[in-house]
């Protein structure tokens, strides 16, 4: 039956009819309120669900938040490279609520990254990625990818010397592409060096390109999410056959189901506030970063790091072999790609509880201990020399007691030729290579002399760089390190 | 089969089976998707390979139309978007100081111009390279200051001869060629002239491989 062909009146209820009663019956009549959209309001859900569920919804309304406050800054800021820095100095110090909106858009971004990262593991170690919901873990999938990729254009909107010097760090991977690398790296950049068209090109990426179809994809998911239903707890020893799927699951929902609106979806609402009253809280008391220097080609001096999510790549690149890196760049994040677009399809039958699925749950405990322990060190950077601003002090004295002069000359040797920045030396300086607090105990006068001239691993060679007596100073000065 | 059979057939409801719904809600969410959904599988079950159908026709034309609608929406935007790159590649010379600005053996920042600026570029239609000055001879050498590994800006130590990249660490002698660290090769070039007492670059756009 069509719904054109349903009665156009139906029976007149008991009462006084308000207002408000017939404006509803109005909007029905041309709506379908009570025949198409309220039935999806209220289709019925599995009952025992549990708080598991709610970042799905988290991650929507993080989603919202963004939209809100993207929208609310892109009224102010300026796309344009000679004053984009300045509108957000202003949005952030001047605008009423500036600070407060873009703080929230800021933490709205990490807890956005946060919630999918959960809704994805949580569905992959409950299997809910199996028959017949393989379609909506694709569109999750390139919703995950989309919210990367959000965070990174993000980035690179407040056109501060991190965000300008990060776009090279980009075109640079792209430049990695065999044959047409320079090709793509103009692409990232909109033309053929970084200026007047590359923010344009990330802020229409950023507020219309990447958005829009985020929108559809996160509409076609929610479609999917009603017409395959939530997926129900799974049980140890009840695998998914696509034979019996439906029935059973259908059986499960007439036995055992209540309806999504109010049932469920309370979880839903209380999480989401108490989402957005920390963003608030966090907005406020934290605020937004401030911005690093105005972003000025000529300026050298400085060190783009990414945000959080991506610390984890920046320590992989630093910590790969030179060898396999252009393998890595290139491909871990194709690799990555596949993976999540066939996982549905080499495992979309069988059991889904994680206790019957071992593997699985190692691959997640491996995947989060890997990026745990690759974003610690990508936030400590130990393989950064400490150079420019960050450089280390002077020689620490006590390293200076009862040392002749020849030593104490070495020192500042050892101090000029930047040695300070990559060898710790009694606490002080950088860690890219060993610590050389005590290196007079390990290597005699003649090693020190050979890798202080030929260089090796990642240090470079000195022989062309230090006079004879020089590097006699700084030989005394390190072999009186003990 | 009558004409009226056949209209009445061609406009029959598909309908979704709800005898498995689990509710009422659930069957009544099911039956709103009852839809007056022509037969096109019948249709095209008739359609022989011969014959083309009017609902075959207007099949292919909407097809085809909106196909068409995107092409003819899209090729222009393509175009536009991948414009700045089929533009010829801009190679102007820019002056970067007087020769004797450079004594021999020094390395030298210096800014020039973007190779091809756009107005509201801002500060950064100026770019930054490395000048260093070979010998006693006006033989200049004219780096890049991105690290070939990753695109950091590189800094110069003059005290110790070298270029540091504060990212990962790569390191390069003053010639530019890798000294230690990551980057798979020497610092990008560009070309270098002396003309009328000037020392001048050839800008030339972004170098990634």
């Amino acid at each position: 039956m069509s719904t054109l062909d349903q009665p156009e009146t139906e029976a007149q209820p008991k009462g006084r009819r308000g207002i408000g009663d017939h404006l509803y019956d109005w909007l029905d009549e041309r709506m379908g309120l009570k025949d198409i959209i309220l039935p999806v309001i209220v289709h019925p859900v599995p009952r025992k669900l549990n708080f598991w569920y709610v970042f799905g919804s988290a991650t929507l309304a993080a989603f919202v938040v963004q939209v809100v406050t993207g929208v609310a800054l892109a009224m102010t800021y300026v796309p344009s490279t000679s004053n984009a820095y300045q509108s957000l100095q202003f949005i952030t110090h001047d605008a009423v609520l500036g600070r407060v909106v873009r703080g929230m858009h800021f933490w709205g971004a990490s807890a956005m990254v946060i919630f999918i990262a959960i809704h994805t593991i949580s569905v992959f170690l409950m299997g809910s990625f199996k028959y017949p919901r393989e379609v909506n873990w694709l569109t999750g999938s390139f919703l995950l990818l989309m919210t990367l990729a959000m965070a990174f254009s993000g980035q690179l909107l407040r056109w501060d010397q991190t965000a300008y010097w990060s776009v090279g760090v980009a075109a640079a991977q792209a430049g990695k592409t065999p044959i047409i690398g320079n090709w793509l790296a103009q692409v990232v950049v909109a033309g053929q060096t970084i200026g007047g068209a590359t923010l344009t090109r990330f802020f229409a990426t950023h507020v219309f390109l990447i958005p829009a179809i985020m929108f559809l994809l996160v509409g076609l998911h929610l479609y999917l999410v009603v017409k395959d239903g939530v997926s129900e707890l799974p049980v140890a020893g009840k695998p998914v056959r696509r034979a019996t799927y439906r029935r059973e699951y259908h059986r499960v929902l007439k036995e055992d189901g209540e309806p999504f609106f109010p049932d469920f979806i309370w979880k839903d609402v209380v999480f989401a506030l108490l989402t957005v009253i920390v963003l608030l809280i966090l907005a406020i008391w934290l605020g937004p970063p401030e911005l690093d220097r105005p972003p000025d080609p000529t300026i050298i001096q400085a060190y783009p790091r990414p945000d959080w999510y991506f610390l984890p790549y920046f320590a992989v690149l630093a910590l790969l072999p030179p060898a396999v890196e252009n393998w890595v760049i290139l491909g871990a994040p194709l690799l990555g790609g596949i993976i999540m677009l066939v996982v549905p399809f080499i495992a979309n039958q069988g059991e889904r509880a994680p206790s019957r699925r071992p593997w699985s749950v190692a691959i997640v405990i491996v995947f989060l201990a890997a990026a745990l322990a690759l974003g610690i060190a990508g936030d400590r950077a130990p393989w950064s020399p400490k150079i420019g601003e960050g450089q280390p002090g002077p020689i620490p004295p006590q390293l200076l007691v009862n040392t002749s002069p020849a030593a104490q000359h070495g020192a500042q040797v050892f101090q000029d030729k930047t040695c300070h920045s990559c060898h710790m030396l009694a606490g002080t300086g950088g860690e890219r290579g060993p610590d050389l607090t005590h290196v007079g105990t390990r290597l005699t006068r003649d090693q020190l002399t050979w890798r202080i001239l030929g260089g090796g691993n990642n240090m470079p060679a000195y022989g062309g760089n230090i006079d004879t007596n020089d590097l006699n100073d700084l030989l005394d000065f390190l072999q009186g390190l003990k | 089969m009558s004409e009226r059979d056949q209209r009445s057939r061609d406009h029959a409801p598909t309908e979704i089976e709800t005898s498995s719904a689990p509710n009422e809600q659930l069957a009544r969410s099911q039956s709103t998707l009852l839809v007056d959904t022509p037969r096109l599988n019948d249709e095209a079950r008739h359609e022989s390979a011969e014959e083309l159908t009017r609902r075959g026709l207007l099949t292919k034309i909407s097809l085809l139309g909106s196909a068409a609608i995107g092409a003819v929406v899209g090729i222009p935007i393509i175009g536009y978007l991948l414009g700045p790159l089929v533009k010829p590649t801009p190679s102007d010379w820019r002056n970067v100081g007087k020769v004797d600005d450079f004594s021999p053996g020094e390395t030298k920042l210096v800014a020039f111009d973007d190779p091809s600026p756009l107005p509201w570029a801002g500060q950064t239609a100026r770019l930054a390279a490395y000048i260093r000055r070979e010998g006693q001879n006006d033989q200049f050498l004219a780096f890049a200051v991105n690290c070939t590994h990753l695109g950091c800006p590189v800094n110069w130590q003059p005290s110790s001869g070298i270029f540091i990249c504060p990212c990962h660490g790569g390191v390069y002698y003053a010639d530019g060629t890798v000294a230690a660290g990551p980057p798979p090769r020497r610092l990008f070039t560009y070309d270098t002239r002396v003309a009328n007492g000037q020392v001048q670059l050839r800008a030339t756009p972004l170098q990634t491989s």
